[in-house]
């Protein structure tokens, strides 16, 4: 156990080392391939120049070289993959999206994700603003937002154990231990096993992402309420506007560009919702959504890469739209530096 | 802030926001309290009552059986059994007790209660019992009684260290370690010295190397699943070494940490005053010097940041780890473990909810040590980009 450490905390060290070595070497290595002599005025600007065009590349090699095979590459890899047949090896052209298409299951992982899409970024959005208004106004309320700020440490697995255990049934007349079900039995209800209710587990899984996910949402949206120029507010005061108007009329128009970042962030995030399935259902009970389903199919029966591949196709294209919409963000950022 | 002032003046009764923060609170922290307060009670009284009851003392009903026969002594014309309805060593409060499962609570602890056919039973509240009969005792097993019995508030710490040692917990804290420093550390280095080429070197293609680097942000890690699954085997087979190794997962969480923190780091890095670097540049400082001397110490903000994030999606990745490493003990990590074990111990509460906490706790005092870094990253990596 202590070699372990040790190991993990060497190997640390080394690498740091090596990165570091790797980038005082590469630039050393620049200066002797294309040295600046005192001497020759023309051959010291060329090489000076010389040395400007490579040390970008230099800086930037080991950071592209791992985008370019772990990310890159695979992406291509996967949208050939699809083409294949399950070990890859034969072509068998659309017959993958074809068998996606009418399989019930994928349809059932697409309409749950959907259901995923439509209920958690709202969700997170809704309740992250209502608790950013609401404790900025106490004293108190830095406490408050840890508090719902915390999840987001939490692990989705570990999550999952807390929620499971709220939803906690128990048969026949056992006394029931899980919250949920406590409650219900105490309002004169009958106790239920919530994740295999169909339909409405998908709401009892959402719950765990929601309940992660809106501290941050309250994070952001708060920092952009605290954005909001002081006058615009005041003018609807003294137009005698209410508290509900300023907050609908005023304030949330401000704060669209941030709500929209907030919802596209989530958004991403749930469409690669995973480890939540995975721990409570494990798709039973017609809860799969496309992650899991891929992931069942990399290694259901051996592994089928062209099926896997589609399915991870689908998530992709999905992202698509946002991603276009970030770069091009990014680029009228950029474009003005 | 003003804003936020202003607000005060207007809006709803104070008192009203008071309440419905409190419950929000409530709401959010009710469900990690449940696992650690079940995490640290005893076995019997998780699965006996609600966690919430933890804190009172909870009234079990119980079955028990008095001496056997042969351990009657006889005083005077009437026949005795005494003893004590707790086994050795658990001791509890008995409120009351009775002779038949249909009315297991008909008499109050103490009472000389008579169950009929000539006995005569007294159980008192520290488990002492007298039990009478007017003829011999008959038959070879003791008589059954049905005890309702308060035990007290106890908590324990043997659910810990029965999963730290006896479920593998232990073992695969360490795992999660040795996963999570190196692949914190190692992207930092190699994202911001890109970062600072992108920042303030010019040289075709680096709007290109932007925008390929923010669409890559958001690429879903699934796109990446099946051919890095097929690149590891082929090298391992290549090379002859195991395909699944701790090596290969740093990289891997390396790799796919690289997009957002060139983007975090770039973001910070570019807006480092131009005065600072143009005039290091003037004085015949290289890039390379520039980087180490100026822009490393003054990007301290941005890098912990950043570090904060990756180590938590490191520690919190189940995805990567169940892909990149194998099942074995020595390679298994928290988020994996507790999966298995929720599958192979899904009813074992205290094992599970110990474990759960466990996986939890490094990342919360991560969290509550450094959430300025984390709320502060999080602003820049999102607003900036609304």
């Amino acid at each position: 156990m202590v070699t372990q450490i040790a190991t993990a905390i060497g190997v640390m060290v080394a690498g740091v080392f090596a990165c570091a070595l790797y980038y005082w070497l590469s630039d050393k290595t620049l200066q002797l391939v294309f040295p600046v002599p005192d001497d020759n005025v023309r051959t010291a600007s060329r090489n000076l120049n010389r040395r400007a065009v490579v040390r970008p590349w230099l800086f930037l090699g080991p950071a592209l070289l791992l985008l370019v095979v772990y990310l890159v590459y695979p992406v291509v890899a996967t949208f050939i993959l699809s083409f294949y047949d399950r070990s890859g090896t034969n072509f068998v052209g659309l017959s993958n999206y074809a068998w996606a298409v009418q399989d019930a299951q994928f349809r059932q992982s697409i309409f749950n994700n959907i259901l995923w899409l439509a209920v958690v970024p709202a969700a997170c959005t809704f309740f992250g603003l209502v608790i950013a208004v609401l404790t900025d106004r106490i004293w108190w309320g830095n406490i408050a937002k840890s508090l719902v700020f915390m999840p987001m440490a939490i692990s989705f697995v570990g999550a999952s154990v807390i929620w499971k255990f709220i939803y906690e049934y128990r048969g026949g007349t056992e006394t029931q231990i899980g919250l949920l079900n406590s409650i219900v039995t105490w309002l004169g209800g009958n106790p239920q096993v919530w994740i295999s209710l169909p339909l409405w587990n998908n709401f009892f899984l959402m719950i765990i992402l929601i309940w992660i996910q809106t501290g941050f949402a309250m994070v952001i949206l708060s920092a952009a309420l605290r954005g909001i120029p002081e006058e615009t507010i005041e003018a609807a005061v003294i137009d005698g506007a209410n508290g509900w108007q300023i907050f609908w009329k005023i304030m949330v128009p401000q704060i669209w560009g941030t709500i929209a970042v907030v919802w596209t962030t989530i958004t991403i995030l749930v469409l690669k919702v995973f480890d939540i399935v995975l721990t409570m259902t494990n798709g039973q009970w017609n809860t799969m959504v496309l992650a899991n389903l891929m992931f069942d199919w990399m290694f259901r029966g051996g592994g089928d890469s062209g099926r896997s591949a589609v399915i991870a196709l689908i998530i992709m294209a999905a992202v698509t739209p946002i991603m276009v919409w970030n770069i091009r963000q990014a680029n009228r950022e950029t474009g003005g530096h | 802030m003003s804003a936020v002032v202003n607000l005060r003046r207007i809006g709803l009764p104070r008192l009203f926001v008071h309440a419905s923060v409190l419950l929000i609170c409530i709401i959010w922290l009710i469900p990690t309290l449940g696992i650690l307060v079940t995490s640290i009670r005893e076995k019997d009284q998780i699965v006996a009552s609600g966690w919430w009851t933890a804190f009172s003392s909870s009234t079990q009903t119980t079955q028990g059986r008095l001496g056997a026969p042969s351990t009657a002594k006889q005083e005077g014309s009437n026949y005795v059994i005494t003893g004590s309805v707790f086994e050795p060593g658990k001791s509890g409060t008995v409120k009351a007790f009775g002779s038949r499962v249909a009315a297991p609570s008909e008499f109050a602890a103490g009472t000389n209660a008579d169950i009929r056919n000539g006995e005569m039973l007294q159980i008192n509240e520290d488990g002492s019992y007298r039990y009478t009969k007017n003829a011999p005792f008959t038959g070879d097993q003791g008589r059954r009684i049905y005890l309702a019995v308060a035990s007290p508030p106890s908590f324990t710490t043997a659910n810990y260290n029965t999963v730290l040692n006896a479920e593998g917990i232990g073992q695969s804290f360490i795992n999660s370690l040795t996963v999570a420093i190196p692949a914190t550390i190692i992207p930092i280095l190699i994202a911001a010295f890109a970062a600072y080429a992108l920042s303030w070197m010019e040289f075709p293609g680096r709007a290109l190397i932007i925008a390929v680097v923010v669409g890559l942000i958001v690429v879903p890690l699934q796109m990446s699943l099946i051919p890095l699954l097929k690149l590891y085997n082929e090298v391992g087979n290549l090379f002859g070494v195991p395909s699944k190794t701790y090596a290969g997962i740093w990289l891997a969480h390396t790799a796919f940490g690289m997009p957002l923190a060139i983007y975090l780091l770039r973001n910070y890095i570019a807006g480092l005053p131009k005065e600072i670097i143009e005039s290091a540049r003037v004085d015949g400082a290289s890039d390379f010097e520039i980087f180490m001397k100026i822009v490393l110490p003054l990007s301290f903000p941005a890098l912990a940041s950043f570090s904060i994030f990756q180590f938590l999606w490191v520690w919190n990745d189940l995805l990567v780890a169940i892909v990149f490493l194998g099942t074995a003990k020595d390679q298994l990590v928290l988020t994996g473990s507790l999966n298995a074990l929720l599958g192979s111990r899904g009813g074992n509460w205290e094992i599970l909810t110990a474990s759960a906490f466990i996986t939890i706790i490094v990342p919360l005092l991560v969290f509550f040590g450094l959430q300025r870094y984390l709320v502060r990253g999080l602003l820049a990596g999102s607003v900036k980009g609304g």
